[in-house]
């Protein structure tokens, strides 16, 4: 009975979609997505219409949240009973999600040339405890832009390959007038606060948690980090307002040629190169995140998404191959302007490194070095901790030490 | 008809009303109560009984009272620029001059924009690049170099108390109004052939008539400024440092961001507490007036 209702439902469904639209669907899957950073709205819209073309009979329903809205709305549509099929979510949430059972396990149906062909940096994105909850799809670092001409007036012949090289460069081009502050960074009482001291963390050879999970970043390589943060707001180096800047902020001083260096996401690089919004086009250069002597070459911060199954979707087989057709080597090829392919072959592809050469040379060396925030169920508590004691410490309220030691006791674990 | 059927009849027909209110306010209520005394979490494992274990960590945490106290500064300053500048408002629009009525719907325009749309508007003017108040500012003189006024601590909450108050002064000018124009036209005009002056024309004419509606509009505004969550959520989501951090913030953290179900029920208990004292205040305001009338 149940069984015939069910079909009878779908069955008016499915003329009511006919009546609808030219297209009948059958299925509607509903995704959730960021609109800020990596792929733009449009191309997620774009790369979903070819979707739905090779299956006429899935209908997706996209919506676009924030970066920060992203994880709350996640977790409430879950807690009240369901409504997206299709997530996207942050490296640092896998732990949590696993855990309250937000997300199906796709580990069978990772197929042995996909387990191959993806880099393995990516797969770290959507593992915990030994299982895969779902597929990478944006495979993104933090990388160290700078604007070519303001260097070249300064005649600064490479850009820095240390964080204390940064800190000089920017002070010679301080002193001889042409930025009032050099650097601009994301530090709003945010996520992207974290993830730039997660950068410079790992530069100096910190971590976060030992292996007890008991907090150690206010020790070691992760004081020296937030020593370096703070010592270039004191030294006047770095934009003062990075204190209220996200992403796109940095993304706007930058593109105005108000600053002479960056720490961002891949996708600023083809955006700030656009002459149409950027009065900067042709002169951006990216690197590597700078290194620290003696400890490392280069930093990176693992700041991938991936794309999960939630377990209380109503069409699981259609949501996963959406998700796998949307990881996809062609597709990800395709859109590689915006947020570089999770495919090992694709940086050898002429598709995706024409134009974007310096870009992919970067992340050659990046993406081999990138560093995990930790993996914890409570990491939304250490993370307000992490942000509090940074704002703190560049606001010069609290020593970099004193801060960190008060986010290590807040920090729940 | 008999008043027993009277009062049966009044109560069958508020029947429909009260069965949603119970279901839509009433249940959620009594479960919320339930929440704040267990470790639930908002999604996965079902929670345990911990007693009062959620109100005492509140209560002895540094979050909760910072959040209080940003949130009576916010709520005290907010609605008492709000009052002085709606009074001063009505009584500048209640004058007689040619193009009144159009700076009257003028005025109202602030009030209609949904709080958000306001909330990146003054974003935009505090913005710390290119924003309108720095220009402003420094062309005056009055400022040497721009600042940024959400990034600081020291002034981030004071620029949301400023943007609120742009935000919520036309709906304490459109009360006094009101209020204004029910002063007969005879007893102002007596006033000043006995030669009373404006501060006494003030306060012993149209003062009189402002109190009752005033007093109103001044619990309305304090319950809304205590719940305050959007204008801050857009603006600073809380930061820097806390610093415009509210209980509806703090609520929105723990029960939400960090899933703390319980300890996030046992904040929004407190925080209802506290605006139904500012209710209670007001049902008597409105039983003593009513009474009067």
């Amino acid at each position: 009975m149940r069984h015939r209702l069910a079909s009878t439902a779908m069955g008016a469904a499915a003329i009511a979609a006919f009546l609808a639209s030219p297209a009948f669907a059958e299925t509607t899957l509903r995704a959730l997505f960021m609109a800020q950073a990596a792929y733009s709205e449009a191309d997620v819209r774009a790369m979903t219409e070819a979707f739905t073309k090779e299956h006429p009979d899935v209908k997706v329903e996209l919506e676009f949240v924030p970066y920060e809205g992203l994880h709350d709305k996640t977790v409430l549509a879950q807690g009240s009973g369901g409504g997206y099929d299709v997530v996207l979510f942050d490296v640092i949430w896998p732990a949590e999600y696993a855990s309250n059972d937000v997300l199906v396990d796709e580990t069978d149906k990772i197929t042995p040339e996909m387990k191959e062909g993806v880099l393995p940096g990516a797969w770290t994105t959507v593992q915990y405890d030994g299982k895969t909850y779902g597929m990478p799809w944006i495979l993104d670092t933090k990388y160290l832009f700078y604007n070519k001409d303001i260097l070249e007036k300064a005649g600064i012949k490479a850009p820095p390959k240390t964080w204390d090289e940064l800190a000089s460069q920017a002070a010679t081009i301080k002193e001889k007038g042409l930025l009032e502050e050099p650097i601009v960074w994301s530090w709003s009482q945010a996520e992207a606060a974290v993830c730039d001291y997660t950068t410079i963390l790992s530069a100096y050879g910190g971590s976060f948690l030992d292996k007890d999970g008991k907090p150690v970043f206010q020790t070691g390589g992760g004081l020296e980090a937030l020593q370096y943060m703070a010592g270039t707001m004191k030294d006047g180096i770095t934009n003062p307002n990075s204190k209220e800047y996200l992403e796109e902020d940095v993304r706007k001083v930058f593109q105005n040629g108000d600053a002479a260096f960056a720490l961002n996401w891949t996708y600023m690089y083809n955006l700030a190169n656009d002459p149409k919004d950027s009065k900067v086009a042709g002169k951006v250069g990216v690197v590597p995140a700078p290194g620290h002597e003696g400890t490392s070459e280069a930093s990176a911060v693992n700041g991938s998404m991936g794309l999960g199954v939630t377990t209380t979707s109503q069409h699981k087989d259609e949501a996963w191959s959406y998700i796998t057709f949307m990881t996809s080597e062609k597709v990800q090829n395709e859109y590689a302007k915006l947020s570089l392919p999770i495919w090992k072959a694709s940086y050898d592809d002429p598709a995706v490194t024409k134009g974007q050469e310096e870009l992919v040379a970067a992340a050659k060396q990046s993406l081999a070095v990138m560093y995990p925030r930790p993996t914890t169920p409570r990491y939304q508590e250490l993370s307000q901790a992490l942000q509090l004691a940074i704002q703190s410490a560049i606001l010069g309220m609290a020593s970099p030490e004193e801060a960190l030691t008060e986010a290590a006791d807040n920090s729940g674990l | 008809m008999s008043s027993a059927w009277i009062t049966t009849r009044a109560w069958l027909l508020m029947l429909p009303l009260l069965i949603v209110m119970i279901a839509v306010v009433g249940w959620p209520m009594v479960d919320t109560v339930r929440l704040s005394f267990t470790d639930t979490r908002l999604v996965g494992t079902s929670g345990e009984y911990v007693g009062v274990a959620n109100y005492a960590k509140l209560l002895t945490g540094s979050a909760f009272l910072g959040a209080l106290r940003n949130t009576a500064v916010f709520a005290v300053f907010s609605v008492a620029a709000e009052m002085t500048l709606g009074v001063l408002a009505a009584l500048l629009l209640d004058q007689q001059f040619r193009g009144r009525s159009f700076v009257r719907a003028l005025m109202i325009l602030p009030w209609a924009l949904p709080t958000v749309v306001n909330a990146m508007l003054w974003r935009l003017i505090y913005n710390p690049e290119y924003g309108a108040l720095n220009s402003l500012l420094t062309q005056l003189g009055i400022l040497s170099e721009y600042r940024s006024w959400l990034g600081e601590p020291g002034t981030a909450l004071w620029a949301i108390v400023a943007a609120d108050c742009w935000k919520n002064f036309p709906l304490v000018a459109l009360i006094a109004l009101a209020a204004l124009q029910a002063v007969p036209r005879d007893i102002k005009a007596a006033a000043v052939v006995d030669g009373a002056g404006a501060f006494a024309r003030f306060r012993f004419v149209l003062w009189p008539y402002l109190a009752g509606p005033l007093t109103i509009a001044l619990v309305l505004r304090t319950i809304e400024a205590f719940k305050v969550f959007d204008i801050i959520w857009v603006m600073t989501r809380g930061g820097p440092v806390n610093s415009t951090r509210t209980l509806s913030i703090l609520v929105y953290q723990e029960a939400f961001s960090f899933q703390r179900a319980g300890s996030g029920a046992s904040l929004a208990l407190i925080v209802t507490l506290i605006v139904t004292v500012f209710a209670a205040f007001y049902i008597a305001l409105m039983r003593r007036s009513g009474s009067r009338a």
